[in-house]
């Protein structure tokens, strides 16, 4: 399961950077969807990439930012996650 | 486009920063300026924190680890390493051992392979010091209007400072460098998480790698370089921006073929046409775009404040640096009245053509009011720095005139 691979990945990586400690003290606002994007995002990059770019993209920019992070990096978000994700980073992080 | 400014207040602290590791601080101790275009996201995430071995930066992402030095270490013309700024697009940071680091140096258009180790590097070249900037590509990418994708920078993704190391050049000769080669590309010891995402190999056009002032360094500001920086040796392209200075450089391949992949291409380019003055690449442009290459002529003022009050009377200093991507500095011109005049500002010591130049002008407040100072540096080509933005949408490049408001009261 893509989620489940992504979330030990992200251990994984959590666990072999102690140097890099302190993205815990950055919280997504708890919304639906908000388990999605941690469990398809935090494996490459800390969440606080998604509060530094906001609040200025529409929906169409979160999608096209998720699909990017597929297409360009490879990350295994699977097709019917893409949509929720672009949803919840437009409604908690999009343009107001 | 104003850049107008302020102080971030971010809690109890004082204007000090302290140099010491945030593990044991909260995060938001102290306070620091950061421009006012920056987008919301950005001004909140941009808390202090230090990475250990760094005093506290401004943070813009954790993993990877994006630090971003603040104006207050930038009024010297040398950054010290443990303020320099830290930028990396792999999370996987490498710690690397330099008992058993190895450079390795082949390629197709390489006439033999060689395999160096610290000691040699540093044994069999003669040494070389260069200061030079190193300005990662989208420094002030968080001030475009409209606001862009990316690490949203203000202005402190950059430093100054004395590099010393192996020419290129002759680590190549000794290799052999066949008359094919068009391109060098370079590799570190980062990783990422993902075998999917792509290694991040960054390539130069050759003249440049045989340019007498690329560098193999070792050493920075005469110490080691930093963990974050690049431990123990990384590339430096003076005049060039960051994105080609591979840090913790492992390998070394000349081609008779342009180097692919996206940190080529899509990514670091600049639409074509918009940038006529910068350095060529002509192996990897093509008709839509080409790789951004050196670093345009800009300033920072590190001595005021948007907003700044001062008495009547008083004499305001606006001071800061400039800097180019090698052509040097020629004259910085400073403007106090919304730029209907502008005088010549007083330059610093000369530390090379790559590097920051200090510049000041004194002037008497003398009439009450609101006042607007401008800043615009020229290069010994007659480059300036540009009124609006040239947006492109990356966000490269960004070196529009400050307008800076103070108040004479």
């Amino acid at each position: 399961m893509a989620t489940l691979r992504a979330f030990c990945l992200s251990i994984a990586v959590l666990a072999a950077l102690p140097a890099l400690a302190g993205e815990e003290k950055f919280r997504l606002k708890e919304a639906p969807g908000a388990d999605k994007v941690r469990a398809n995002c935090v494996a490459c990059h800390s969440l606080d990439y998604i509060a530094l770019n906001s609040p200025f993209l529409d929906h169409k920019g979160w999608e096209a930012t998720v699909a990017k992070m597929g297409k360009a990096f490879g990350a295994p978000v699977r097709p019917e996650d893409a949509g929720p994700i672009a949803d919840y980073l437009a409604k908690h992080y999009g343009k107001r | 486009m104003t850049t107008r400014r302020r102080f971030l207040e971010m809690g109890a602290g004082g204007l000090a920063i302290p140099a010491v590791s945030s593990l044991s601080l909260p995060a938001w101790a102290g306070k620091v300026w950061q421009p006012d275009e920056l987008p919301e996201g950005a001004v909140a995430q941009g808390l202090l924190e230090a990475l250990p071995g760094k005093v506290p930066l401004i943070k813009r992402s954790y993993r990877p680890p994006n630090f971003e030095t603040p104006v207050d270490y930038l009024r010297d013309v040398i950054t010290p390493n443990n303020a320099f700024f830290v930028r990396y697009h792999l999370s996987g940071v490498p710690t690397v051992d330099a008992k058993t680091w190895r450079l390795k140096v082949g390629g197709d258009a390489a006439g033999s392979a060689l395999e160096l180790d610290f000691d040699s590097l540093r044994r069999d070249f003669v040494a070389q010091e260069i200061v030079a900037v190193c300005q990662c590509s989208g420094n002030r990418r968080g001030m475009f209007s409209p606001h862009v994708q990316g690490v949203e920078w203000g202005v402190g993704a950059m430093g100054n400072a004395r590099w010393k190391g192996a020419r290129l050049r002759d680590i190549l000769a000794r290799a052999g460098v066949k008359k094919e080669a068009i391109e060098v590309a370079f590799n570190g010891a980062d990783t990422a998480p993902l075998p999917a995402t792509p290694d991040f190999v960054k390539s130069i056009p050759v003249d440049i790698a045989m340019g007498e002032n690329t560098l193999v360094a070792w050493e920075m500001n005469g110490k080691p370089l930093p963990h974050w920086n690049g431990f123990p040796a990384r590339l430096v392209v003076p005049g060039w921006t960051g994105t080609y200075w591979v840090k913790h450089l492992t390998d070394v391949e000349v081609r008779s073929k342009p180097l692919g992949g996206f940190w080529m291409n899509p990514a670091y380019r600049v639409p074509a046409g918009k940038f006529p003055a910068a350095d060529p690449f002509r192996t990897q442009a093509t008709a839509a775009n080409t790789p951004i290459t050196d670093i345009v002529v800009n300033s920072l003022v590190t001595s005021l404040r948007d907003g700044q009050r001062f008495h009547a009377g008083q004499v305001i200093d606006v001071a800061g640096i400039a800097w180019d991507g090698g052509r040097g500095i020629r004259r910085v011109d400073v403007s106090v009245d919304s730029g209907r005049s502008w005088q010549a500002a007083e330059l610093g010591r000369d530390l090379g053509r790559f590097s920051f130049r200090a510049f000041s002008l004194k002037f008497k407040a003398d009439r009450k009011g609101p006042a607007v100072v401008m800043v615009k540096a020229t290069n010994n080509r007659g480059d300036t720095q540009v009124p609006e933005l040239i947006f492109n949408p990356a966000g490269y490049h960004h070196n529009v005139i400050p307008r800076i408001m103070i108040e004479v009261a």
